[in-house]
């Protein structure tokens, strides 16, 4: 049950950023933030570039007194970073995984189209048209933010 | 124009436009200008909108002063494209289209309204609605092709011609296609640059009356389905396709198509949503129906449509066409057998109709599937080529199903699992799946990931449906058999596992003839034979199915689900079975043949008490009602399957988080051991 879920560029800007609303959101802003840094030093010490399931989840980043930071990267060092409440009963890391592996299909998703283009924020509401894979990816988060995936 | 009452309303509104296009196409034709001809004459050809036709036109009206709508009122030749794609943008706002005859009453010859106050009008809300592609249509009905392009091309050659009007202000665009995206940025340049010219009156009312007559007739044709393409259209936008892809069966990359598409002047996001529409496979490239599904919706937005929430029924690109080799394509790689899938539909739907009807796209695809890992067994092929009857309706409802073929393949392994297993189904499959997990974890994860297709459902009703169907019967003699098919099944599994997926399907093919061999003694029947088919093949199947790999499930797959399709409905209903009773006997002979061959003593006993029970079965008369039954059967079994199987994934999916953690401690193990060679 993820409290907050962000997708960074790799220029380290953030594309899309939700927390629960009922915390501070800028708590939450600033954890991320934090993360960052403990995501590129576990890049780096990953060595040589292997491209297998495992290298992309980078695990548990930093564990707080209330939350858990998990960080994910893609290939194209597009990071995904969870923030989850540590009062539930510990998600297994099977379950974190899984988690990552649907955002990163839905993510896929949003990238598929060639109108939208990489570097933009993935924003759902729009004046006329609404993306709908950005609308999934939306209505995805929000699920994982609910229940546990 | 007094016809069109856009005086009264200050600007030509849809209705006046439809108006006006009538009455240009009136007035081209040669009949009189009244208010009356636009309802008479139905049949009126589309106004043919040039520039140099509308000066014509325009004199035309003029000729007709009364109460006719006062094109003549054209100062010069007044460009109508523009001036309708103003006037379309002013009308934009009306998205109910509104009758067309109830706006000539409306119109009273008004005495021309200002010049002045029309232009302001129009420009103001054509350039409020600039985004929409000017000249493009107005909110014509999307069925009348002919609109598209003519009103397109007038745009072209009325923006060409406003220009000309227009002092001189900008070269006259060139003119094109209306497909031609390029032209509209010159042509909404130019109307952007003179929206208050005084020609601007003038060309609105001569595009209003162009146009409305146009648009009458158009919406009276395009009621009924705003998103069925046309056969004009349909060409159109196969054209346009060959012009960026000369290969019909190939791909539109998203790039190329997105250069395409922005040229409609729509805005991105709605381009955007326009293309996760129509990107049906979500490939990131368009196929070609998806390009002309993507290019309708285009068309639609810029007559003012608005775009769907999810594609339209008319526009979804067909992807299981059982002619149609490139939505086989599509799916073999996943399916991954490389049959021939021509031969197999035209095999497999002479079986289906003796087949439960109510699984025409299962049975489609998978004897799809099947005949094309059994494309070897000529013998079959032959069996079936007098009978050849494709049941188009099942073709219609084929396409979600090779989807669900993908997944099939574990769940027909699953299902022949719990075909053998019958009673035993439970205990059985999950001793069956472990071996075969162990064995070949990673065809297993593939499978486990198409597990979660819904048509696991129906194929595994299907299966579901057989063991309930085929214990009543031959219980007893199925009690021990599915034990010592057990046990023959684990070591096959071992043995199978090691087997290449190539040697697999022999073994079916093998399987097959034994069977058939049988069965032209026993069967003369064209349609017992086709049972017998499908029974060695489920038969086979079971076999091959356990340590199937994801390769081969999907193969046995297939033929399980026909299989299990066709003998469900046989084995399952003593009384619901359309099934004649001889093919029963002869499918109780293949299956006791199978089950012959690991054992033979308890085989025949069992073949014996299958035979008892089968000939102790009263002959099943046929009728409708079986059918009906054997859809509720089917449904039944469906939904077993369907449980069976999510119990399956659900312990498919532990055992792969299990696996993976392993390898994620091996690995940071290794890790460690590795010397430190980074920073």
């Amino acid at each position: 049950m993820a409290v907050c879920v962000a997708v960074i560029a790799k220029e380290n800007y953030p594309l899309y950023i939700r927390s629960t609303p009922t915390e501070n959101e800028l708590k939450f802003h600033y954890m991320v933030h934090t993360s960052l840094d403990v995501v590129d030093e576990k890049v780096s010490a990953m060595g040589k570039a292997l491209v297998d399931q495992r290298e992309l989840y980078l695990g548990l980043l930093y564990p707080t007194e209330d939350y858990k930071v998990y960080g994910y990267v893609t290939n194209s060092k597009v990071k995904f970073v969870m923030v989850v409440d540590s009062s539930n009963t510990a998600l297994r890391d099977n379950e974190i995984r899984s988690m990552f592996r649907k955002l990163h299909n839905s993510y896929t998703d949003v990238m598929c189209n060639p109108f939208y283009n990489p570097g933009d924020r993935i924003q759902s509401s729009g004046n006329l048209g609404i993306s709908l894979s950005c609308r999934a990816f939306d209505t995805m988060v929000t699920s994982m933010m609910i229940q546990v995936c | 124009m007094e016809l069109c009452g856009a005086k009264r309303l200050g600007y030509f509104g849809r209705s006046q436009f439809y108006i006006a296009l009538k009455l240009v196409a009136v007035a081209q034709s040669g009949f009189p200008l009244r208010v009356e001809s636009i309802n008479t004459v139905k049949d009126l050809p589309l106004p043919r909108f040039v520039a140099s036709k509308n000066e014509q036109e325009s004199r035309h009206a003029a000729s007709y002063s009364s109460d006719s709508e006062n094109q003549g009122s054209y100062s010069g030749v007044i460009p109508p494209p523009p001036g309708r794609g103003q006037v379309k943008k002013g009308s934009i706002s009306h998205d109910t289209v509104q009758p067309r005859t109830s706006a000539d009453p409306q119109e009273p010859a008004s005495p021309v309204v200002s010049p002045q106050q029309s232009p302001p009008t129009s420009p103001h809300t054509w350039r409020k609605h600039n985004r929409h592609p000017s000249g493009g249509n107005s909110e014509r009905p999307l069925a009348g092709p002919g609109p598209f392009w003519s009103p397109f091309g007038e745009a072209q050659s009325g923006s060409s011609a406003g220009d000309a009007v227009w002092s001189g202000h900008s070269p006259p665009p060139p003119q094109e296609n209306w497909v031609s995206f390029a032209d509209t940025p010159p042509t909404s340049t130019l109307l952007t640059m003179h929206p208050a010219s005084v020609q601007d009156q003038t060309t609105v009312r001569t595009v209003a009356s162009a146009t409305t007559a146009n648009e009458i007739r158009r919406q009276s044709s395009s009621y009924d389905d705003p998103w069925k393409i046309t056969d004009e259209q349909r060409q159109y936008y196969v054209n346009q396709f060959k012009t960026i892809q000369p290969d019909l069966n190939g791909f539109i990359p998203g790039s190329a198509a997105k250069e395409f598409f922005t040229k409609s002047k729509l805005p991105i996001l709605e381009l955007s949503h326009i293309w996760e529409l129509s990107d049906f496979d979500k490939d990131g490239a368009l196929t070609l129906d998806e390009f002309c599904a993507a290019f309708h919706l285009v068309v639609a937005r810029k007559n003012g449509y608005d775009l769907p929430e999810k594609l339209p029924e008319s526009l979804m690109p067909k992807l299981i066409d059982l002619e149609d080799s490139a939505d086989v394509g599509d799916q073999p790689g996943e399916v991954g057998y490389s049959g021939s899938p021509a031969e197999a539909p035209p095999s497999k739907s002479p079986s289906m109709p003796s087949l439960n009807q109510t699984w025409p796209e299962l049975n489609q695809s998978s004897e799809w599937e099947t005949f094309s890992e059994r494309s070897s067994s000529s013998q079959t092929l032959t069996q079936f080529d007098s009978n050849i009857a494709p049941a188009d309706p099942d073709t219609a409802i084929v396409h979600p199903v090779p989807i669900r073929m993908t997944p099939s393949k574990i769940h027909m392994q699953e299902m022949e699992l719990k075909r053998t297993g019958s009673d035993h189904t439970n205990p059985t499959s999950p001793l069956l799946v472990k071996p075969s997990d162990l064995s070949e974890e990673n065809k297993i994860n593939s499978s486990v990931k198409f597990a979660s297709a819904n048509t696991v459902g129906q194929q595994q009703a299907g299966v579901v449906a057989h063991p309930p169907a085929v214990p009543p019967r031959p219980q007893p003699s199925q009690a021990p058999g599915p034990a010592v098919h057990r046990p023959v099944d684990a070591d096959g599994l071992v043995t199978h596992t090691s087997t290449s997926p190539q040697q697999i399907p022999e073994q079916p093919n093998f399987a097959d003839f034994s069977q058939f061999e049988v069965f032209a003694a026993s069967n003369v029947n064209e349609e017992q034979d086709d049972e017998a088919e499908k029974h060695p093949e489920v038969l086979s199947v079971e076999k091959a199915s356990d340590p199937a790999g994801s390769l081969r499930v999907a193969k046995t797959d297939s033929k399980i689900e026909e299989k299990t399709a066709a003998s469900a409905p046989a084995n399952v209903s003593k009384g619901t079975t359309p099934l004649a009773p001889p093919p029963k006997p002869v499918r109780r002979r293949l299956k006791s043949e199978d089950e012959l061959r690991p054992e033979v003593d308890e085989h025949t006993q069992k073949t014996g008490v299958l035979a008892a029970v089968l000939a102790s079965q009263p002959s099943i008369p046929r009728s409708v009602g079986k059918d009906k039954k054997a859809i509720q059967a089917s449904i039944r079994r469906n939904k077993e399957t369907n449980t069976v199987l999510a119990r399956l994934n659900s312990e498919l999916q532990q055992q792969l988080k299990d696996v993976l953690e392993e390898r994620i401690s091996l690995e940071v193990q290794l890790e460690q051991l590795r010397p430190f060679s980074h920073l």
